[in-house]
């Protein structure tokens, strides 16, 4: 049988031989990996056991649901007679009125849609709201989604912008004091869209080198094996490990796109704060589709946060989960304080289910 | 951060739709972050959208690569 | 907490569920068992099920089907030869009487191909929007043949578990009915009724216990058995039957397919007649992909996954389904 491309990078002779070189790794040093699902496929593979305990990997603000701040969940319950759209991963993030799916049980109309193109679909039926969460991988698509609403008229529909872009969260981790970060993974689908340029600004401002990573065994590996050759070679730069899918330049349509409907905005990134220039919102020639224009809401400026919740120290990489003081005492998948907790790849949940 | 997987185009729409096969499973997608992509190409598809055509020959490159210095 | 409420994970048959049994049912009735199926009177088995699918109607089966495939095999996982079957129905009203009829004709034709009969019912009508179509509860009645006896707490270390095929079949062909994904070559629901398969089973060898993974999947149903008996599990991922039409959706949608539900699986605990087990199911048309997927160990506490790169993954128990996830 052929094998299909994401197979080969599964074979377990080649990644033996890589993990045999990475074992002769000996400098300590931590690595970020940015992406939740990163995260997610360190786990689901067993990858942690098999380096060695000089690597140390991070698992960093990569997860969309888990940087949304608590006011996204909050306003959105606050909304009446529609239907709410969003994606399965926020149905169970806490908001400070308990969650989506708690909601739901007391009757909020809420479902669980795979594309945004989907949410558009219901608003034919009845007024839809969909929960514009997401990276840059995530936005383009939605951006599309409310062009061919504007496109056809369609008035039913609006999205409730909360969208991220990745590229000044890592510049802020670089430039944090107290953050140690050898070089970053860095995600492979956010720059399937961005590509390798925006990242430059780590390597040559910050000397924080970086690899575009994919998401097989054998592509996260040879990542770190990239990454490690630039520590050893004292030589911080941006490569691209996942040539099969990002190009330098990236997807200049998905770009063009996003500029198009959205703009640059500050940003709320929950358990982190504020960091400039760093959210997406819908242009104002499209503000007929943009829900808080729309129903009138607000998002607050400042996000506070349960006591104790060290969220932000984990998202930054200066604490894996476990030693946070809730850590598995008062948060749990099944009763999540903070969201990194709460997405399957959120960094807590990943690390309670993957590492303990 | 974002879950994305290689499907085969196999059929394309005038509008800007198309037919993904993802080996055996196949679901209509949205292709207009990908006009390039022909029937026969393999995409990347996130949230039913094609978002980056996938480079076969980088894929076989890199393992080739890979295998080249791990002598196998 | 006073004002918490019934969530859509309560019913998930994962963690929440154990909870609520923990902390509402049996707070009041002091269960002899948590399982689903007892033996009484030394040589009796009753089970009670209730079905709530949607949609209805789904590829390989419907609700009618599922509510007699999935009373006979909660007998079958205690050896029990299944017998009868009592059944009720709540529908809303509304609900199409042709659509009725064809859910029953279902209850019969699975009844007689599983060999059971159906010899008493209820029936109530609810208001419209006070239900969803139909709902239907059975209780099943079954007969121990002699000498079998089946009992987590004889499991051993070193003893092989053993599946009747592939998994995740039925939660996709479901999910995808219902969801609208709209994806097509999905296989369809394995719903099936196994006392057949497992009375050659317990003819080819001694068989120490058997469950069904259905709500919460494998995963789930192997963690309850290292809770009941202190010991470990390790299962080896290359050898785990998953079609790989369920593996794509799974990659698609971002799900594990060690927690989907089936509807015609078992996993059986065989310590030394393993080999001879194997064979009798693969002779059986619902055993043919039968295989062993791992063994239970003395080593390690709790369930792991020895993954097909050499890695060691944990497999814990959820709280709740699994969602589809974009990320």
């Amino acid at each position: 049988m052929k094998l299909s491309i994401s197979e080969k990078f599964r074979d377990p002779d080649l990644v033996r031989s890589l993990v045999e070189e990475l074992q002769s790794w000996e400098k300590p040093v931590k690595l970020m990996e940015v992406c939740g699902s990163h995260t997610m496929a360190i786990g689901h593979w067993g990858l942690r056991k098999l380096l060695p305990s000089s690597i140390t990997l991070l698992s960093g603000p990569g997860c969309p649901v888990c940087v949304t701040p608590y006011s996204v969940i909050d306003s959105i319950m606050n909304l009446k007679d529609v239907t709410i759209a969003t994606f399965g991963d926020l149905i169970r993030v806490p908001g400070r009125n308990g969650s989506l799916e708690q909601s739901r049980a007391r009757g909020l109309d809420v479902r669980i849609v795979y594309s945004p193109f989907d949410a558009l679909e219901m608003a034919k039926k009845k007024e839809t709201v969909f929960i514009g969460i997401g990276f840059e991988t995530t936005s383009p698509g939605v951006a599309y989604t409310i062009k061919q609403a504007a496109e056809k008229k369609i008035k039913n529909f609006s999205v409730l912008p909360a969208f991220k872009i990745i590229p000044p969260a890592l510049e802020a981790l670089a430039d944090d004091k107290d953050v140690s970060i050898d070089a970053f993974i860095l995600p492979g689908h956010v720059s399937a869209i961005l590509g390798s340029e925006p990242y430059r600004v780590l390597s040559e401002k910050y000397r924080t080198g970086g690899v575009v990573t994919g998401f097989e065994p054998l592509d996260i590996l040879n990542g770190i094996r990239m990454l490690l050759r630039q520590i050893q070679e004292k030589d911080p730069r941006i490569e691209i490990e996942y040539k099969w899918v990002v190009h330098k330049d990236g997807n200049p349509q998905a770009k063009a796109i996003l500029d198009e409907i959205f703009t640059v905005e500050d940003s709320l990134w929950r358990g982190i704060g504020k960091i400039n220039r760093s959210g997406l919102t819908i242009r104002d020639e499209f503000s007929d589709y943009n829900a808080l224009k729309k129903y009138n809401l607000t998002l607050p400026e400042k996000d506070d946060f349960d006591k104790g919740c060290r969220c932000g120290d984990v998202l930054k990489g200066k604490i894996i989960p476990k030693e946070c003081p809730l850590f598995k005492v008062k948060c749990t998948p099944e009763n999540p304080i903070g969201a990194c907790m709460v997405s399957s790849e959120g960094s807590c949940a990943a690390y309670y289910k993957y590492e303990e | 951060m974002c879950l994305a997987i290689p499907g085969k185009i196999i059929k394309k729409d005038k509008d800007e739709k198309g037919i993904v096969d993802f080996g055996g499973v196949e679901k209509e997608i949205i292709l207009t972050f990908v006009p390039e992509a022909e029937i026969g190409d393999w995409v990347l598809i996130h949230t039913g959208f094609g978002i980056q055509i996938i480079s076969e020959d980088e894929a076989e490159e890199t393992i080739r690569i890979l295998n080249e210095a791990f002598d196998q | 907490m006073k004002n918490e409420r019934i969530t859509l994970g309560h019913g998930s048959g994962a963690g929440l569920t154990q909870k609520l049994i923990r902390d509402v049912f049996n707070k009041n009735f002091k269960l002899p068992t948590l399982e689903d199926a007892v033996v009484i009177e030394g040589d009796m088995v009753v089970t009670t099920d209730a079905h709530v699918v949607r949609p209805l109607f789904f590829p390989g089966g419907d609700i009618g089907k599922l509510s007699i495939t999935g009373t006979v095999n909660d007998l079958s996982m205690k050896g029990a030869v299944p017998k009868y079957i009592l059944i009720t129905y709540i529908i809303e009203e509304g609900f199409l009487i042709s659509e009725l009829k064809k859910i029953t004709e279902s209850v019969q034709k699975a009844a007689e191909e599983s060999g059971v009969s159906v010899i008493a019912g209820d029936t109530k009508v609810v208001e419209k929007g006070k239900a969803d179509g139909v709902y239907i509860t059975t209780c099943g009645i079954g007969v121990l043949p002699d000498k079998i006896h089946l009992d987590a707490r004889t499991i051993k270390a070193g003893d092989k578990i053993i599946i009747n095929g592939s998994i995740g079949d039925h939660s996709v062909a479901v999910i995808n009915s219902r969801e609208n994904f709209k994806l097509t070559g999905i296989p369809e629901s394995d719903c099936a009724s196994l006392n057949k398969l497992v009375q050659k089973m317990l003819k080819a060898g001694k068989i120490k216990f058997m469950r069904d993974p259905t709500r919460g999947g494998v995963a789930t149903v192997l963690n309850e058995v290292c809770a009941d008996t202190d010991l470990g599990i390790i299962i080896e991922e290359s050898l785990l039957p998953v079609k790989k039409e369920v593996r794509i959706v799974c990659e698609l949608l971002g799900f594990d397919p060690l927690y989907l539900a089936n509807e015609g699986k078992l996993l059986a605990f065989v310590g030394q007649e393993a080999e001879s087990v194997l064979q009798a199911m693969k002779e059986d048309p619902l055993g043919a992909d039968s295989r062993i997927i791992g063994e239970v160990s003395a080593e390690t506490n709790g369930v792991y996954l020895k993954t097909s790169i050499g890695g060691l993954r944990p497999l814990l128990l959820l709280d709740a389904d699994q969602l589809p996830r974009i990320c």
